[in-house]
């Protein structure tokens, strides 16, 4: 378990605008993901973690071993924290083989284990035909694994990832999955891993952790994250919403229904327990939960007109894009037909709405 | 006639001591100038600098101060080793010291800060201490640039005129290096004697330096970091 609540100040130079990393976070073993867009911190937390960067103030435990301390100035150096880290680049040393790589991490063993260990590594991750190559000579799947048997080798307490699936291809991408569901079984110990996709994050985290500007603005399984944005903040960087300023017109516990006034139009959702009449609030419809479909005469009801601005052609759907910063999933067959039209109705089901 | 060839391998023998010494002190200084930060760290740097700049004789009347017989230093060196600095073939090994040690540093510097700082983290990360990074790390990583840097200094050593005659004289057979044997030659009006040594240490200079340029290519592939 690492608990780390660490505070890191950049201040604001000539050329540059400040940042505060200001973070308290937990991961057990599982897998934690830290998502946020680029420039959020998430590396740099990740950074403080495994010793590179010096915090300001706060504290990181390692179970019950302290790793630092700005209080009692403790600070256990990288070098000796136990820490696997896999780089966004790899960082394989370019003039070693993939065997001497990871011999070098070997030499934390006792001598005679690191042989036998190194030969277990190059088989467990499939590294049998180019032990003996460079890292320049060899694929970037093999690059990725080594660099995570590297990573592995001397027993880490815990393992960090730097956008380890940046600039893979999708086949890799899936591989490089596997292997992190395997290690999570195998070692059982912390994985912090920092993506800004969120497919990755949904995919391999166990507990997620939103980062925006240097702070966790919310954590969770990623499921609840999905279904629960905390803020509009939230919301906005996941990327998956419609968001709707409405006013609550009426509220009726009775029939579970509530009236709700966006711009001219009135829509109707489920009951919102704890806020009263009049209350302005921001509702989050997933795309994919909307109906959209070409005007024909009047909006009925729960329908919004809209106007397309913009298709998405994507692998398994259609993002419509409207104005007003609206947006559509739709299958591919739904859209076939309506390419002419200008004019559109979004329907948003009562259920659908949800209050942030 | 017979030339003598004493001057050239006093300034061979000068010019390899020297480069050893250089490496020993200037890679260090070097590496720390690139890794570790203390105050006054440019001033140290632009003090390394001046030898480039400064007229040789400038720096041979400073190392003349210091060394001098008068000078503690130069007291300290005769108590231990029984006799005088100045004016030995020892003297012109310190003067070809600061006329190349400050290429070498120069460019062992900016090899250290070119190297990525992954790997370094990366070495830390797995353990190493600052000696086994040092060793394992970033010499190998920059060990063509050293190289390189290293046969310009010795190329530069091998040139140096102004400070070794200020610190080592000009007694032939004993400290008469190379260029001051040409300076003697053409001014005693033996022409074919300076045309001959000019001849062989431009063609020695030559190949150094075209070792060096060979030693400058990358061995690991375009880019050292794969992404």
């Amino acid at each position: 378990m690492i608990r780390a609540r660490i505070r890191k100040q950049f201040p604001a130079g000539r050329d540059s605008a400040g940042f505060t990393l200001d973070v308290d976070l937990q991961a057990g073993s599982a897998i934690t993901v830290l998502f946020g867009p680029s420039g959020s911190g998430k590396t740099l937390a990740l950074d403080c973690i495994a010793g590179f960067v010096r915090p300001d103030e706060g504290r990181i435990m390692l179970d019950d071993d302290i790793l630092f301390d700005g209080a009692t100035g403790v600070h256990v150096p990288a070098r000796n924290r136990r820490c696997g880290y896999v780089f966004q680049n790899y960082a394989l040393f370019p003039h070693m083989t993939l065997r001497q790589n990871l011999q070098f991490a070997a030499e934390r063993l006792p001598r005679l284990e690191r042989h036998r260990k190194v030969n277990e590594m190059i088989e467990k991750f499939r590294l049998g035909d180019v032990p003996g190559r460079r890292p320049h000579q060899v694929s970037g799947g093999q690059k990725q694994r080594c660099s995570i048997a590297r990573a592995l080798i001397a027993s880490p307490r815990f393992l960090l990832l730097d956008e380890p699936a940046r600039g893979l291809d999708a086949p890799l991408r899936e591989e490089l999955y596997s292997i992190l569901r395997e290690v999570r079984a195998d070692f059982r110990i912390p994985v912090l891993l920092v993506t800004h996709d969120l497919d990755e994050g949904f995919q391999l985290g166990d507990e997620m952790l939103v980062v925006r500007d240097g702070r966790i603005v919310q954590s969770g399984p990623p499921r609840t994250v999905i279904e629960q944005p905390a803020s509009v903040e939230v919301a906005r960087l996941l990327g998956l919403y419609n968001l709707l300023p409405v006013e609550i017109k009426a509220l009726d516990p009775s029939r579970n229904s509530s009236r709700l006034r966006y711009k001219e139009f009135d829509l109707t959702g489920l009951y919102i327990p704890g806020h009263l009449i009049g209350d302005k609030v921001w509702m989050c419809i997933r795309r994919d939960e909307v109906r959209a479909m070409p005007r024909e005469g009047k909006p009925g009801p729960n329908q919004i007109p809209a106007t397309l601005e913009n298709v998405i052609d994507r692998p398994g759907s259609l993002r419509l894009d409207f104005a007003e910063d609206l947006a559509a999933e739709m299958p591919h067959a739904q859209f076939n037909g309506s390419e002419r039209a200008k004019e559109w109705l979004i329907e948003f089901p009562p259920a659908s709405l949800r209050v942030i | 006639m017979a030339i003598d060839w004493f001057p050239l391998w006093l300034s061979l023998r000068v010019a390899a001591i020297s480069t050893t010494i250089a490496l020993v002190l200037g890679l260090w200084l070097a590496w720390a100038l690139a890794n570790r930060k203390f105050r006054g760290k440019e001033i140290v740097d632009a003090a390394i600098t001046l030898p480039l700049v400064l007229p040789p004789t400038v720096l041979g009347y400073y190392l003349l101060v210091t060394f001098g017989r008068a000078s503690p230093l130069g007291k300290v060196y005769e108590w231990a080793f029984g006799t005088p600095l100045v004016f030995t073939w020892q003297a012109a090994v310190v003067a070809a010291l600061f006329h190349s040690t400050p290429l070498l540093i120069k460019s062992a510097r900016a090899a250290f800060e070119s190297v990525d700082h992954s790997f370094e983290r990366a070495a830390r990360n797995l353990g190493a201490s600052e000696m086994r990074l040092f060793w394992r790390v970033t010499l190998p990583l920059t060990r063509r640039s050293i190289l390189a840097a290293a046969a310009l200094a010795f190329a530069r050593a091998l040139g140096d005129f102004g400070i070794t005659l200020m610190i080592a004289g000009n007694i032939p057979g004993r400290t008469q290096t190379i260029a001051l044997a040409i300076y003697d030659a053409v001014e005693s009006g033996n022409g074919a004697a300076a045309r001959m040594m000019v001849l062989v240490i431009s063609a020695v200079a030559l190949v150094i330096l075209s070792l060096a340029n060979r030693f400058a290519t990358n061995p690991f592939g375009p880019r050292q970091t794969p992404l």
